[in-house]
C-alpha cells in the first residue's frame, strides 16, 4: 500500500466536496429542530431533491435550474410532513420515518427512466492565479459554487438565529410552544416555514449528490447521509459553526476511507464502507451532552 | 372554520376505524397514481388485492403469503413492544442481516453433518441472538450513554448491510461455487434447511410468527412487563414514580425486537432465501415498521397487517410481470399508506368540530398552558 498517492491538499479539497450534501442537509434540519420540529425524513427529502434537482437539469440542460428543482422537491415533501404534523398533529417520528420512506418509493419511481444518463454538472469556480496557489488555492479558491453557497447557509442561519428578530421567535417556539403562543407568536406558522426550510436544504444536498458529488442518478444512492445529517446536528448541540465542524470532519473520514479503497490497503473495501457509519455512531457516543430545545419533538395544540 | 378538540379518552370506534380508513385512502390515491403511470387503476388494484387470493393461479400465490408475512409479522411484534413505550428501534433491518448471517454461520459450520435434531435448533439460537446482540448496541449505549436509539439503530444497518457483503464473498463464500459470491445453499441441506413444506409455503418461521403473537398478546394484556411498557408510553413520569426502571425497559424492548428479527432473518436464510447473497435483505425490517403502525401496535392487528403488506408485495409482483408497473410503485404504495394512517389518526385523538370564524377571538385562550402530549 501506497499512502505517498494520497495528497493532502486534494484530501481536504475533496473532503469539502463530499462534506457539502451533509452539510446542507444538517443545516436545514438545525433550523427545523431549533424551532422545536423533529423531522426524521430527512433522508427521503434528500433522494427526493437528488431526483428532482437530476431531472430538472437533464431537461433544461442548466444545472442551477436543477438546484432549484432540487430544492423545491425538498420542500413540498417537507410541506407533507408539516400538513401531517402541525395541522393532523401525528406523532413526529412516525411521519419522519413515513417521509423517508415515502421519498425513497417517490424517488425510485420518478427516476425510472433516468439511470446511467449523465446530467449538465457545475464548473469548478476558477479564480486565475489565486486557484493556482499553492496548497490553499485549491481548496479556497477553487471549488464549485456550491460548496461556497453551503457555507454561506450556515452563517446565513447562524446570524439569523443570533441576530435577528425573526430568529428569536423562531428559538421561542422551540424552547417553549406553550409560552410563544402566549405571547401572540402563530407557533404553527413558524414551524411549517422553518420545516419549508429544513426540506428545500435537504433538496439541495440531494441535488449535490446527484448533480455534482456522483454525478448520476442511482436509486437509494444517499445511502443514509439524511441519518448522518441528523446525527450531526446532535453532535453539534445545535449550533450552526459546530455543524460545519461536524460536516467537514464526516467528510474527512469518508474521503479518507474512500483514498485508503484507492490506495489498496489490505482490508476488504466492505469494512472500510462502513467506517463514515461507525463514526457517526462514536460521535454520538462521545458527544451526546448538549441541550437540545425544550420542545423538541412535542406535538403543540392550543387546547384551552 | 374546523377546529380540532382534544378528546379526554382515545375514540375506540375510530381505533378501529383508522387503519380501515387509511387502506381505503391509499387504495383511491393508488388508483390515481397508477392511473397517472398510464395504466387502468381499477386492473392495478384487483391485480395487486384480489388476484393473489381468488384467481385461477392463486393456488401458486396464497403459499407465498406465508413466505412474506413471516417475517413482517414477527418483525412487527417485536418492533411494537419498544414503539409503544417510545424506544423507538428503526434498525430492525441491521438486526435481520446480523440474524441471518449468525444462523447461517453456524449451519454452514456444521455441513455436511446429518444431524437436523441438534443443527436446526442451535441455528434458531445463533440467529435470535445475533439479532439480540445487534440491538443491544443502541440499547446500551442509550442507556450508558443517553445517545439517540433512532440514529444509532439506524446507522447499525449500513454496517449490517456492508457486513454482509463482506461475509458473502469472504468467510461465508461457497468453496464449491466457482468463485461466484454467496454461500452454501441451505435449503438444500436437510438439517439446517427451515422448511416444513416448501409447496404450502410452510417454514419454521411462519410457526414463530405465530408463537410470537400469542406471546406478545398474553404479555401485554396479563404480564407486567406489558403493563410497564403501556404506562411508559402514556406516561413517562408516571412509569418512573411507580417504579419502572427506564434503562432495563429499554433493554428488554430493544433486546426482544433485535431477537425477532434475528430469527426472522435466521428463517429466511435457511428457507425462502436459501444463501446467504449481497442482496439477501429486502427492506422487511423497514416494511415491518409500516405493519406496526397498521396494526396499531397490537399483535393480532399486527398479525392481519401483516398479511395484508404480504399481500401488497405479491401483488406488485403480480402487476409488475402484468401490467408492466414499475416495482418502485408498489414501494411508493406502502409509504402512502403509512401517511394515511397517520393522518387519518388526528381522528382517533381529536374531535372535529364546525366553529364560526367570529367566534374566535373571544374563544381563543388568553394563554394556553401546555400543549397536548
Amino acid at each position: 500500500m501506497d499512502l505517498s498517492t494520497i495528497n493532502p491538499a486534494l484530501l481536504v479539497a475533496s473532503l469539502m466536496v463530499a462534506a457539502t450534501p451533509i452539510l446542507l442537509a444538517a443545516i436545514g434540519e438545525l433550523v427545523v429542530e431549533r424551532s422545536g420540529v423533529l423531522n426524521l425524513g430527512v433522508e427521503g427529502m434528500m433522494i427526493t431533491g437528488a431526483v428532482c434537482g437530476f431531472i430538472a437539469a437533464v431537461w433544461t440542460q442548466n444545472p442551477w435550474v436543477g438546484f432549484v428543482g432540487a430544492a423545491l422537491g425538498g420542500a413540498v415533501l417537507a410541506l407533507l410532513f408539516a400538513l401531517l404534523t402541525q395541522v393532523l398533529l401525528s406523532n413526529q417520528v412516525a411521519t419522519g420515518l413515513a417521509l423517508t420512506l415515502f421519498g425513497l418509493g417517490l424517488s425510485a419511481l420518478l427516476g425510472q427512466g433516468y439511470i446511467g444518463i449523465r446530467a449538465p454538472t457545475l464548473p469548478r469556480v476558477d479564480l486565475g492565479p489565486l486557484t493556482d496557489l499553492p496548497v490553499v488555492g485549491r481548496i479556497l479558491f477553487g471549488q464549485d459554487p456550491m460548496v461556497y453557497l453551503s457555507l454561506l447557509i450556515v452563517a446565513g442561519v447562524w446570524a439569523f438565529l443570533k441576530f435577528s428578530r425573526a430568529g428569536l421567535v423562531l428559538r421561542a417556539v422551540g424552547e417553549n410552544h406553550g409560552a410563544a403562543h402566549a405571547l401572540g407568536y402563530n407557533v404553527r406558522i413558524v414551524r411549517t416555514c422553518a420545516i419549508a426550510f429544513g426540506g428545500a436544504c435537504a433538496g439541495l444536498g440531494g441535488g449535490y449528490l446527484s448533480l455534482v458529488r456522483v454525478p448520476q442518478w442511482t436509486e437509494g444512492m444517499t445511502a443514509g447521509a439524511g441519518w448522518i445529517a441528523l446525527a450531526i446536528v446532535v453532535f453539534a448541540s445545535w449550533k450552526p459553526w459546530r455543524l460545519l465542524l461536524g460536516a467537514y470532519l464526516f467528510g474527512g473520514v469518508t474521503v479518507l476511507q474512500l483514498n485508503l479503497q484507492a490506495g489498496g490497503l489490505a482490508v476488504p473495501v466492505e469494512y472500510l464502507s462502513m467506517s463514515p457509519y461507525l463514526v457517526t455512531i462514536l460521535v454520538l457516543v462521545v458527544m451526546s451532552a448538549g441541550r437540545a430545545p425544550g420542545s423538541l419533538g412535542r406535538t403543540f395544540h392550543a387546547s384551552s | 372554520m374546523l377546529k380540532l378538540e382534544r378528546r379526554p379518552q382515545a375514540s375506540t370506534a375510530w381505533t378501529y376505524a383508522t387503519p380501515l380508513l387509511a387502506v381505503l385512502l391509499t387504495m383511491i390515491a393508488g388508483g390515481l397514481l397508477f392511473a397517472a403511470l398510464g395504466k387502468d387503476p381499477f386492473v392495478a388494484i384487483r391485480t395487486i388485492f384480489w388476484d393473489p387470493l381468488f384467481s385461477e393461479f392463486s393456488s401458486f400465490y396464497r403459499p407465498q403469503l406465508l413466505v412474506k408475512g413471516a417475517p413482517l409479522v414477527l418483525i412487527a411484534i417485536g418492533l411494537s413492544f419498544g414503539f409503544r413505550a417510545g424506544i423507538w428501534n428503526i434498525g430492525a433491518e441491521g438486526q435481520y442481516i446480523v440474524g441471518a448471517l449468525c444462523g447461517a454461520a453456524v449451519g454452514l459450520a456444521f455441513y455436511p453433518m446429518e444431524a437436523r435434531w441438534l443443527i436446526l435448533p442451535l441455528m434458531v439460537i445463533a440467529g435470535a441472538l445475533g439479532g439480540l446482540l445487534w440491538a443491544m448496541i443502541p440499547g446500551l449505549l442509550k442507556v450508558r450513554f443517553g445517545t439517540n436509539e433512532i440514529l444509532v439503530s439506524l446507522m447499525l444497518v449500513y454496517v449490517a448491510e456492508n457486513l454482509l457483503a463482506a461475509m458473502a464473498l469472504g468467510p461465508l463464500r461457497n468453496p464449491e461455487g466457482m468463485g461466484f459470491p454467496g454461500s452454501r445453499n441451505l435449503s438444500q441441506y436437510e438439517s439446517a434447511t427451515t422448511w416444513i413444506d416448501r409447496s404450502a409455503g410452510m417454514h419454521w418461521g411462519v410457526v414463530a410468527a405465530l408463537i410470537a403473537v400469542i406471546g406478545a398478546y398474553v404479555i401485554m394484556a396479563r404480564h407486567i412487563l406489558g403493563f410497564q411498557i403501556r404506562l411508559t408510553g402514556q406516561s413517562p413520569r408516571a412509569a418512573a414514580f411507580s417504579g419502572v426502571n427506564p434503562a432495563r425497559l429499554v433493554l428488554v424492548c430493544l433486546g426482544t425486537s433485535g431477537a425477532l428479527a434475528g430469527l426472522a432473518g435466521m428463517f429466511e436464510v435457511a428457507g425462502p432465501a436459501g444463501q446467504v447473497s449481497i442482496d439477501f435483505n429486502v427492506g422487511y425490517g423497514f416494511t415491518a415498521i409500516i405493519v406496526a403502525f397498521l396494526g396499531r401496535l397490537h399483535p393480532v392487528g399486527i398479525l392481519l397487517a401483516g398479511g395484508l403488506m404480504a399481500l401488497t408485495y405479491i401483488g406488485g409482483e403480480i402487476a409488475q410481470n402484468q401490467l408492466q408497473l414499475p416495482a418502485a410503485a408498489i414501494q411508493l404504495f406502502q409509504g402512502m399508506l403509512l401517511f394515511f394512517l397517520l393522518a387519518v389518526d388526528v381522528l382517533t385523538h381529536y374531535r372535529v368540530r364546525f366553529q364560526r370564524a367570529e367566534h374566535r377571538p373571544a374563544a381563543k385562550p388568553a394563554a394556553a398552558p401546555e400543549a397536548a402530549e
